[in-house]
Formats: C-alpha cells, structure tokens, sequence
C-alpha cells in the first residue's frame, strides 16, 4: 500500500505534465465560439465606395477568413482557398487586415481572388472585434450570424476535410 | 581642425578631405534630426494626461500579448500589443473604466489575456491546488508520524535483547574511555 502512493502520485504527474506538452499554447481558445458575430460594416476592397457588413451574410453558413498581403502564412493557405471557391462549396468572405489597399488588391490579382468579397480593415478594428491576434485566422459562421468554428494560423488541407467542410455540411443542413 | 587635417595629410589629401565632407554630412544630419526632435516633441502623447498613463501602465502589466505570450501587454513592442494599447488609450480617454476596459478585452480573446484568471468554475482547481496538495501533504506527514511514534512505542524487549542492548552500550562506552 504504502508502496504504491508514490507511484499513483507519479503517474498523476505524468498525465499531467503529458497533457501539458501536448496543449498548443499559442492556440488560445476564442470565447466567441457560439457567440453572435461581431457586427462590422467595412468599405470593400475592391469597391471602396461599395460596403459589406456580416448582416448581408444572413441566412448562409459562410467562412470569414483574415488575410494581408504582408503575411507569409496566408500564402501557404491561399491555394486552398482558391481550390474551395472553385468547388463553390460555400462563401468565404476575406477580411484584409491592416494591409494597402493597392498591395491588397496586388496580391489577389497574382494569386487568384477566392473570396466573393473583402473587407478593407485598414486599421484592424474589426479584427480586434474578432479577437484577430495571428493572420490567418478564418471563422465559419452559420445561417443566424452564429460563430461556430475558429481556425488560428493557416488552415490545412487535413483541418478543412476532417474538421470544417464536415461542420459547413451540418450547419447548411438546419 | 578640418582643415588642419587637410594639410598636414600630404598625399592622403584627396580621401581626407572626402572624410571630413562626409563627416560634416554625417553630423550635420545629427544636428538636423535632434532638432527636428526636439521641435516637434514627438514623445508629446505620453504626458498627455498623466492620471491616463499612470492607469495604463499599471493595467497593462496585468494584461498578456497573446503573440508573445511571455510579455506582457506593457512590455511588448508587437503589433497587437500596439493595438490594444491604442484601444486601451481610446477607452480610457472616453471615460471609461479599467473594468470595462478589462471586460472589452477578455470579450475578445478570453481569459487567457488575463495574467490573474478570475475565480470560477473552470479555474477553481488553479486556485485552490496549491492548497488542497499542502492540506495532504500535512495530513500525509501528520499520519505517518504518529504511527512511527505508535510503532515505536509497541516495541518491547525481552530480557535477554535487554541484556545484549545493555552489553552493547557499555562495549561503547568502553571504548570512548580507552
């Protein structure tokens, strides 16, 4: 009996510390998940005399992706994007966060435009809004304005299969 | 004392007097940049409202960049630390408190922006472990005592260990006297 407590307070420890390495801590945990969008109305890229608000998304489960000319990850994710738009699977609405417009724009027309449109965020409110803290970070929101889904850094071709085309495919069904 | 340079340089004159003309270039620049500084009080924001700077100070070394999660709010030169500086600053000149300021910020990226996390459910276990592990640990040693103390207080000897202990004892004491 006595014995055996240092090993049963070794093996508690062990859990502990193993469950501890394998936490990502640079993955915080949004506290927006189920929670209504943040509201933005933003001058489109593209159009800056044209707006979009999250209110003209209503009624459709649509993804909501931060993205900046200046930001070496969002390239990496870019062909995926632009592979899901060509699948017309379901919207993704860009929000170019504190970027140039020009550089912006630039950087579309090189590496193909999978969004039905951007917001210009120039000073990165609406991403503050969001909780933004690391570009890319893509949001699925659901027929209500509902925030379901968070991805921080680039998605991966693993993460839009097995987790977020999956929970797209529900949240289209109700 | 250019000059004097010049010519005492003999043949090195061509680069030395290039030297001093860059030189000049170089310090005028200085000269032209300080001044520029010094007129333009760049630093002005900082002492613009001094109650404001002494709240932000002491809130933001409360606060974690959750980019470069070791620092705090106050000491980190990112971009999101800048930004939510900035807001903080906004807020606070608006009139509003270091609690809303603090439920704005948490509203956005959780507790974890939160140096202190807040007493409730999730973290109840975080506050009061410390605790619970000191409160066994003293339960463990108090236990363990009193049953060497009851382990030692059961022993006796029979009156020959007792004659062999006594032999044994006085073998020392024998040999300390020596």
């Amino acid at each position: 009996m006595t014995r055996t407590i240092p090993l049963v307070v070794f093996a508690v420890l062990v859990v502990f510390f193993g469950v501890g390495l394998l936490l990502d801590p640079s993955k915080v945990p949004s506290p927006l998940i189920d929670k209504p969008a943040p509201a933005f109305t933003l001058p489109q890229l593209h159009d800056a005399s044209a707006t979009i608000s999250n209110s003209d998304m209503r009624g459709k489960v649509w993804l909501f992706n931060v993205w900046a000319s200046w930001c070496v990850a969002c390239r990496q994710e870019h062909p995926l994007l632009v592979d899901l738009a060509r699948r017309n699977i379901v919207p993704i609405v860009g929000l170019n966060y504190k970027d140039e417009r020009a550089a912006a724009i630039r950087w579309l027309q090189d590496l193909g435009d999978p969004y039905t449109v951007s917001g210009h965020d120039i000073e990165g409110r609406v991403g503050m809004d969001y909780g933004v803290y690391g570009v890319p970070e893509t949001y699925v929101i659901d027929k209500q304005g509902f925030i379901r889904y968070k991805q921080i850094g680039p998605i991966s071709p693993d993460v839009l299969k097995n987790d977020i085309l999956p929970l797209v495919e529900r949240l289209q069904k109700t | 004392m250019n000059r004097s340079v010049v010519s005492d340089a003999g043949s090195g004159l061509v680069f030395s007097s290039r030297a001093a003309l860059w030189m000049g270039i170089v310090l005028g620049l200085c000269l032209l940049v300080t001044g520029r500084h010094g007129l333009a009080g760049e630093a002005e924001p900082l002492i613009a409202d001094p109650v404001i700077e002494a709240r932000m100070a002491a809130l933001s070394e409360e606060l974690r960049c959750l980019v470069c999660q070791g620092q705090s709010i106050a000491g980190s030169d990112s971009d999101f630390a800048k930004d939510v500086r900035r807001e903080m600053r906004t807020m606070m000149e608006n009139g509003r408190s270091d609690a809303e300021v603090v439920e704005f910020l948490v509203q956005r990226y959780g507790d974890f922006i939160l140096f202190r996390p807040p007493v409730k459910g999730a973290t109840l276990l975080l506050w009061l472990g410390p605790f619970i592990l000191l409160a066994i640990a003293v339960a463990v040693l108090v236990i363990s005592l009193r049953r060497r103390g009851r382990r030692a207080a059961a022993v006796t000897l029979s009156s020959e260990e007792l004659h062999r202990a006594e032999s044994l004892l006085k073998e020392k004491d024998d040999r300390k006297d020596s």
